[in-house]
């Protein structure tokens, strides 16, 4: 898919290959976790109550003493895994509706976007609230229903890849020679529609994040002991006038890692597609 | 421009109930019921109580009954009464948290507007200057910041370091006390950081909107004829660009509802503030399904009303829409 002419784009891009550095660095931490020499994340040590940043612990402790450096390192593995499972069921999801709305169109295209459109002016963020909290709040929920309310873009996407790519003439010469229906979609039109799903996706792994960061912090996302970048800045809400500490380093992780995917994304964009540059 | 009216109004209806269907089955098929709850927070209740309990709230009788139950009320206005045990209707409550939240929401939209139009006009009328170029850094740090860590940096800052601003609530515990002057730096105090906070999410978006609108606008034959008029490129800009550049703009607000009440939520929950997303929130937190259907049914109301309005000001904007057959 990434050919000559789109790598020499993205090389001289300095954005694009920063933010590329970033997430190729945030997976090694993520990964590489459990290998680092960091104090464990979740060691309670009454000794070291909400200290401040310093040698033993280089951005402090939090309420129970544990280590918040160790914390929000291990916090980049729970946004890796939403990130990606998440925008994994949304582009599954999206593919599948997007692929049957755009291939056999009439009443069930109309049937799929008029789906579409009114989950798209749902107020998503009110209804993510609702289910969470009437299910049990962990992980799997969260990544569940974060993939559920965000498929529509790319149902969008791929319908109107397929409006187009089927009536071109690789997939008119297939249907001639009796191609089923399934292996033009799958084989044939479904490869050469997914550049601009593979962005959207690289761009909703950074939605997902922030999504999950807001729900942990209401503390209806990932719960602790579990460490997550949204809910060590729960803990620094709770102890705001003590330990800036605790509300600032986890939200510096936050803003790194959602700018990285970002800027990676629209500079893939734009390699792939220069029509589409500066949009949004 | 009536019978254009009339369509869109007509099309939002299905939508309405589509919305509805879909929060009503959504938080009644979860599992768990909200008789759990309250049977936790009581051990002694007993198995038959609980069952008095359920067919008092219509729990046991299948999902699209209960859902036309709700309609029928609903067509009243009624959402029932709240589980929580003040036991007051939903309504009441709604109406006395909305104001709050739609209060601090158009002040944040009115700062959006105020903000991001001009510096994305100015940052389109000279592109690739040092402005535009922070503006796009701007953008791009914008979309990627939590706007509730941003918060609580701003509390840290201007509350404890500073001790400039209240930390939380929405008035002083004395302010039937004090003078007319104090009453409106108590209410300025305590709203200030929740405005500007739930404005700056909307800001890195409606800049770069208003910059690529007027980018295209630019390019557009009629400013070419008005620079050869001979205009000077001050009028060009202000007089023929931007009127025409803002008007997409404007359409877009409206779009925006959703996610200006969603974010209340947490701003809501940060700086303490009664108003319906913190209400929402705790309605989520006790399971009290009138009051969460309640508001997500108002939601998805003040939603469609902001889509409406982005239908009306485009249809007022382009002729072709509103004469055109299809909307």
């Amino acid at each position: 898919m990434i050919q000559g002419a789109v790598w020499k784009s993205v090389r001289q891009n300095p954005l694009t290959l920063f933010g590329g550095f970033v997430v190729l660095m945030l997976f090694v931490v993520a990964l590489g976790a459990p290998y680092f020499p960091v104090h464990d994340p979740f060691s309670i040590d009454a000794d070291a109550v909400l200290e401040a940043p310093g040698l033993g612990h280089p951005f402090g402790t939090d309420e129970l003493g544990r280590d918040v450096f160790s914390r929000v390192i291990y916090g980049a593995r729970i946004s890796l895994w939403v990130g990606f499972v998440s925008v994994g069921i949304a582009i599954v999801i999206g593919i599948f509706l997007g692929a049957v709305a755009g291939y056999y169109g009439g009443w069930m295209d109309g049937l799929i976007m008029r789906f579409v459109d009114v989950m798209l002016c749902f107020p998503t963020f009110f209804l993510i609230l609702a289910v969470i909290a009437f299910l049990e709040p962990n992980i799997a929920t969260i990544m569940a229903i974060i993939g559920l309310t965000g498929w529509m873009g790319v149902c969008r996407l791929v319908r109107a890849e397929f409006l187009s790519l089927k009536e071109r003439d690789f997939v008119q010469s297939a249907r001639a020679l009796g191609v089923g229906n399934l292996r033009i979609i799958v084989h044939h039109i479904l490869p050469n529609s997914l550049t601009p799903v593979m962005v959207a996706a690289i761009l909703g792994i950074a939605g997902a994040i922030l999504t999950e960061s807001a729900l942990s912090f209401l503390g209806i996302g990932v719960q602790p002991p579990t460490p997550s970048w949204g809910n060590i800045l729960t803990s620094g809400k709770d102890n705001l006038q003590i330990a800036w500490w605790l509300s600032l380093f986890p939200g510096l992780a936050i803003l790194v890692t959602v700018l990285s995917y970002n800027l990676l994304g629209e500079g893939l964009r734009d390699a792939l597609d220069p029509r589409l540059r500066g949009s949004r | 421009m009536f019978s254009y009216l009339v369509r869109r109004i007509l099309t939002l209806i299905p939508l309405f109930f589509g919305i509805t269907l879909i929060s009503f089955a959504v938080i009644h098929l979860a599992p768990g019921s909200p008789i759990d709850v309250l049977a936790d927070l009581n051990p002694k209740m007993t198995a038959e109580a609980k069952q008095r309990l359920i067919s008092y709230y219509g729990l046991d009788k299948p999902l699209h009954e209960r859902y036309y139950q709700w309609l029928r009320r609903f067509a009243s206005l009624d959402f029932g009464v709240s589980f929580s045990p003040d036991r007051r209707p939903v309504m009441d409550k709604i109406r006395e948290t909305l104001p709050i939240t739609i209060v601090i929401n158009a002040l944040s939209l009115l700062l959006i507007m105020l903000v991001a139009i001009p510096i994305g006009a100015y940052s389109a009328s000279h592109p690739y200057s040092a402005f535009d170029k922070s503006l796009t850094l701007f953008v791009y740090i914008g979309f990627a910041i939590p706007t509730f860590w941003l918060a609580l940096l701003a509390l840290i800052l201007f509350s404890v370091q500073l001790e400039w601003l209240p930390i939380s609530g929405f008035r002083s515990l004395d302010y039937a006390r004090l003078s007319l002057a104090g009453k409106i730096w108590d209410m300025v105090s305590h709203l200030i950081l929740p405005v500007l906070l739930s404005a700056f999410g909307g800001l890195a978006g409606l800049s770069r909107y208003m910059r690529g609108s007027m980018l295209e606008v630019m390019r557009q034959d009629y400013i070419t004829a008005a620079r050869s008029k001979g205009l000077s490129e001050r009028e060009v800009i202000y007089k023929h660009a931007l009127r025409n550049a803002l008007l997409p703009v404007v359409t877009i607000l409206g779009l925006s509802v959703p996610g200006l009440i969603g974010g209340s939520v947490i701003f809501e929950q940060i700086f303490a503030i009664p108003g319906m997303g913190r209400l929402f929130y705790t309605g989520v937190m006790s399971r009290d399904y009138p009051l969460v259907m309640g508001i997500l049914t108002i939601g998805a109301f003040l939603t469609l009303l902001g889509n409406l309005f982005a239908d009306i000001s485009y249809a007022l904007v382009d002729p072709r829409i509103r004469k055109g057959g299809k909307g």
